[in-house]
């Protein structure tokens, strides 16, 4: 801690520059805390027991329909607690800018399996009981002024009535919303269909449904479930893949492209931007000094202190920019991370960045600060003396 | 503005003695620029792939209410309807006319651990008469009936196995790659084709298909033809331009990397006004003597001041030409694949390093000079010029 003195006035003779070099560290490390947390939620492999759902869809491909007969045959999986399915339902409400997701689902047990989603008892059991029902979530009842007891239209751009007609009327016996924090697949910006109305009118694709979602009684058994419910349905016409609901809502997100890789390129050019400021900062600082760092050697500082001094000078910097860095984007996910779960689940800052930060950081430091370091540690006395 | 001139000239001679500090200011901009253009290029050879796709003298037919191809579904039944309305082209063959379906097959990427949704079309023979820009560049085209496929090239670049001679698995049964198809640059080339009957019976759609495309008499309006096919009391049908339909499609397509891009370029402006700061703090406190000397024999401030900002914004400039540079370089005609939002497929495209987009990266790096610039030059010339020179 004696040096500290020394280190502090090394800082602290050009104020300015220290606190720009800061600035511009800080700058890369929020730009290191978001997208690698985006990155990370990405790339990383999804715990099969993380979760306490699971989708069943089909093995084909997302568009194709599993049968509803399935329905029985997945609850009697040892370990199931209880199985919903939806249908993508698309359509447009009055204007196809008016984008949201509705599901026809089997409002029976739908809100048990979704237990993030807050919803009173009677507009639960309205759902159930009200044929042409609907609910809709909080953000899209407020962005669209809907109220209980309104009549919604939607035209069907995938499914027609059976009279031929493509305009379907659902009644609005409840507005949902999400528990804060839960992150749950489509947050509140969706709708949900009573399947039993649609199911009636639908011209086609009776007695199928787009996937099964399945809530397990134990996280651990998830694996052997997916197994054994892809087993089950092995080699008839119509075979599923099953995965946690995690990976299902990741698959969309994947298929936008290598985003991982996109990341780290972009990193890999914000880093090697900010090694380059850094270095020349660190050294231009060494070289303003070395007069005043020849005296330190004359009054017998030894050499690896000097190289000390210097180095944990770079680190300072570095890792005071590191620390306000990562503390911003975890900030700016606190603001986002709803808005964001909308697209994809389980973006969020992911407390692994912080170990990686400070390895960055570190290896930083020791990249910019240790030319000038061992440029001052070599420092002939004499020689440094003599350009005063 | 001698003045002015006089010094800009000596400080700009006299950058390749500052190199170290100069290369900051250059090597932060450069950063950010090529971030920022990368990622637009990416963006507007996405919209150019999908928007360049379609001729204006020929429709598609929608079902009602349908916004996309993968969502709609007309009956074989409808086109024998559609087919004497005013305005198709005739050809030897009789109407320029042909159904197709459009649906997903889930293949892998190259190099990809899952899969992802590989676009399939079952077309018509009138669905080559009618798209003419379609050549087989490689092997032959698929035997009408037959399990055989000709995949476009930038599909068969970006998926794994799409190759003549290999097999593909379409629902339960594996098919063959016969043949690899251009179709100059559009969407199309990111899909698979094979024959209409065939996919219609391996996919259980009966007598069904996704859409009809037609070609339009010289000189017909496809508004009238619209109109006719929309009020006929037995069809359901929307009746869309083909070249309108993909210019729909494109503005949405690319927006999100659009906002990823400006979003990550300006962050790491903001970190890069730093660094230039840092640069023209120091050369300006490296010259206190000769700004010293300027002002003392006559120099004005503001002459010290612009020739400062000049100084800084000719690096930025240096700096964004070498960003934008570097992105043309590596990037321009990448071609990759991603999932476009409107289709829920891959679409191959290649990465377009336009002038607008370079331009956009320079203003950029104009901006971050200016930024950068403005305070040291400002200290430069206020400061007292007695205390400047007393630093000698």
């Amino acid at each position: 801690m004696k040096y500290w003195m020394l280190i502090s006035a090394a800082l602290k003779r050009k104020q300015t520059r220290t606190v720009l070099t800061i600035c511009s560290i800080t700058v890369a490390f929020v730009l290191f805390g978001t997208l690698r947390s985006i990155a990370v939620a990405f790339t990383e492999d999804v715990d099969f027991s993380g979760d306490d759902r699971l989708v069943v869809m089909s093995k084909l491909s997302f568009i194709e329909p599993l049968p509803m007969a399935y329905h029985q045959r997945i609850q009697s999986v040892e370990g199931v607690d209880l199985v919903a399915h939806r249908e993508w339902f698309g359509g447009t409400y009055i204007d196809v800018n008016n984008f949201f997701p509705k599901w026809p689902v089997n409002a029976e047990v739908w809100f048990d399996v979704y237990p993030e989603f807050i919803i009173s008892e009677q507009e639960k059991r309205d759902f159930v009981n009200t044929r042409t029902g609907m609910v809709a979530g909080k953000a899209i009842a407020e962005k669209y002024n809907w109220k209980v007891g309104d009549k919604i239209p939607i035209m069907g751009d995938i499914w027609v009535k059976e009279d031929g007609s493509i305009l379907w009327e659902f009644d609005l016996v409840g507005i949902f919303s999400q528990e804060e924090g839960s992150g749950v697949y489509g947050g509140d910006q969706q709708a949900f269909i009573n399947h039993s109305y649609f199911e009636e009118s639908r011209m086609w694709g009776k007695g199928t449904v787009g996937n099964y979602v399945v809530k397990v009684k134990n996280k651990e058994d998830n694996e052997r479930i997916a197994k054994e419910i892809d087993k089950m349905f092995a080699n008839s016409s119509d075979e599923t893949k099953t995965s946690t609901e995690a990976a299902f809502s990741k698959m969309f997100a994947e298929q936008v492209g290598d985003i991982g890789l996109i990341m780290n390129s972009i990193l890999a050019a914000v880093f090697f931007t900010m090694l380059l400021v850094t270095g020349n900062t660190m050294s231009q600082a060494v070289r303003e000094r070395t007069p005043e760092l020849a005296v330190f050697k004359t009054i017998g500082y030894s050499d690896s202190k000097i190289l000390c001094l210097v180095l944990v000078e770079a680190m300072f910097m570095c890792f005071l920019g590191m620390a306000i860095g990562i503390a911003i984007s975890f900030i700016v996910f606190l603001f986002l991370e709803e808005d964001l779960a909308a697209f994809i689940e389980g973006i969020s800052f992911q407390p692994s960045v912080i170990l990686w930060a400070f390895a960055t950081a570190l290896v930083m430091a020791l990249i910019a600060g240790l030319p000038p370091a061992l440029g001052a540690m070599r420092l002939k006395v004499v020689d440094a003396l003599r350009k005063d | 503005m001698k003045q002015i001139l006089a010094i800009t000239g000596m400080n700009i001679r006299t950058i390749l003695q500052r190199s170290g500090a100069s290369i900051v200011i250059i090597v932060g901009i450069a950063g950010s620029v090529a971030v920022m253009v990368s990622l637009l290029a990416m963006a507007e050879g996405l919209n150019k792939t999908i928007s360049s796709t379609g001729q204006d003298d020929r429709a598609l037919i929608f079902r009602e209410g349908s916004n996309s191809e993968l969502s709609s579904g007309i009956a074989m039944t409808d086109l024998a309807i559609i087919e004497n309305t005013q305005g198709i082209k005739k050809s030897e063959d009789g109407p320029m006319i042909a159904a197709e379906i459009f649906t997903i097959i889930d293949v892998k990427k190259k190099g990809a651990a899952d899969t992802s949704n590989l676009p399939l079309r079952g077309v018509q023979e009138m669905s080559f008469k009618i798209r003419p820009e379609l050549k087989i560049i490689e092997g032959v085209n698929f035997f009408p009936g037959r399990g055989e496929v000709i995949v476009g090239k930038g599909a068969a670049s970006e998926f794994e196995g799409l190759e003549i001679g290999k097999p593909i698995k379409i629902r339960d049964s594996e098919w063959t790659v016969v043949g690899i198809f251009s179709t100059g640059g559009d969407v199309h080339e990111s899909e698979v084709w094979a024959d209409l009957a065939v996919i219609q019976g391996a996919f259980r759609r009966g007598a069904s298909a996704s859409i009809a495309i037609v070609q339009m008499e010289k000189n017909a309006s496809i508004t009238d033809f619209a109109a006719t096919l929309e009020l006929d009391p037995r069809l359901n049908l929307k009746v869309q331009g083909e070249a309108d339909f993909y210019l729909e499609q494109s503005s949405g397509a690319s927006a999100v990397i659009q906002v990823f891009g400006y979003t990550v370029a300006i962050i790491m402006a903001i970190g890069a006004v730093f660094a230039a700061l840092n640069t023209m703090y120091s050369a300006v406190s490296t010259r206190l003597v000769e700004i010293g000397t300027l002002r003392a024999v006559g120099f004005h401030g503001s002459s010290v001041l612009f020739a400062l900002m000049i100084e800084s914004m000719f690096l930025a400039l240096l700096g964004g030409l070498l960003g934008a540079g570097l992105s043309y370089l590596i990037f321009n005609g990448y071609t990759v694949s991603t999932l476009a939002s409107v289709s829920f497929t891959q679409t191959a495209f290649d990465f377009a390093v336009t002038g607008k987009i370079i331009g956009q990266g320079l203003i950029l790096a104009l901006i971050v000079g200016f930024l950068g610039g403005l305070l040291p030059a400002r200290r430069a010339a206020t400061q007292e010029i007695t205390e400047a020179l007393r630093s000698i």
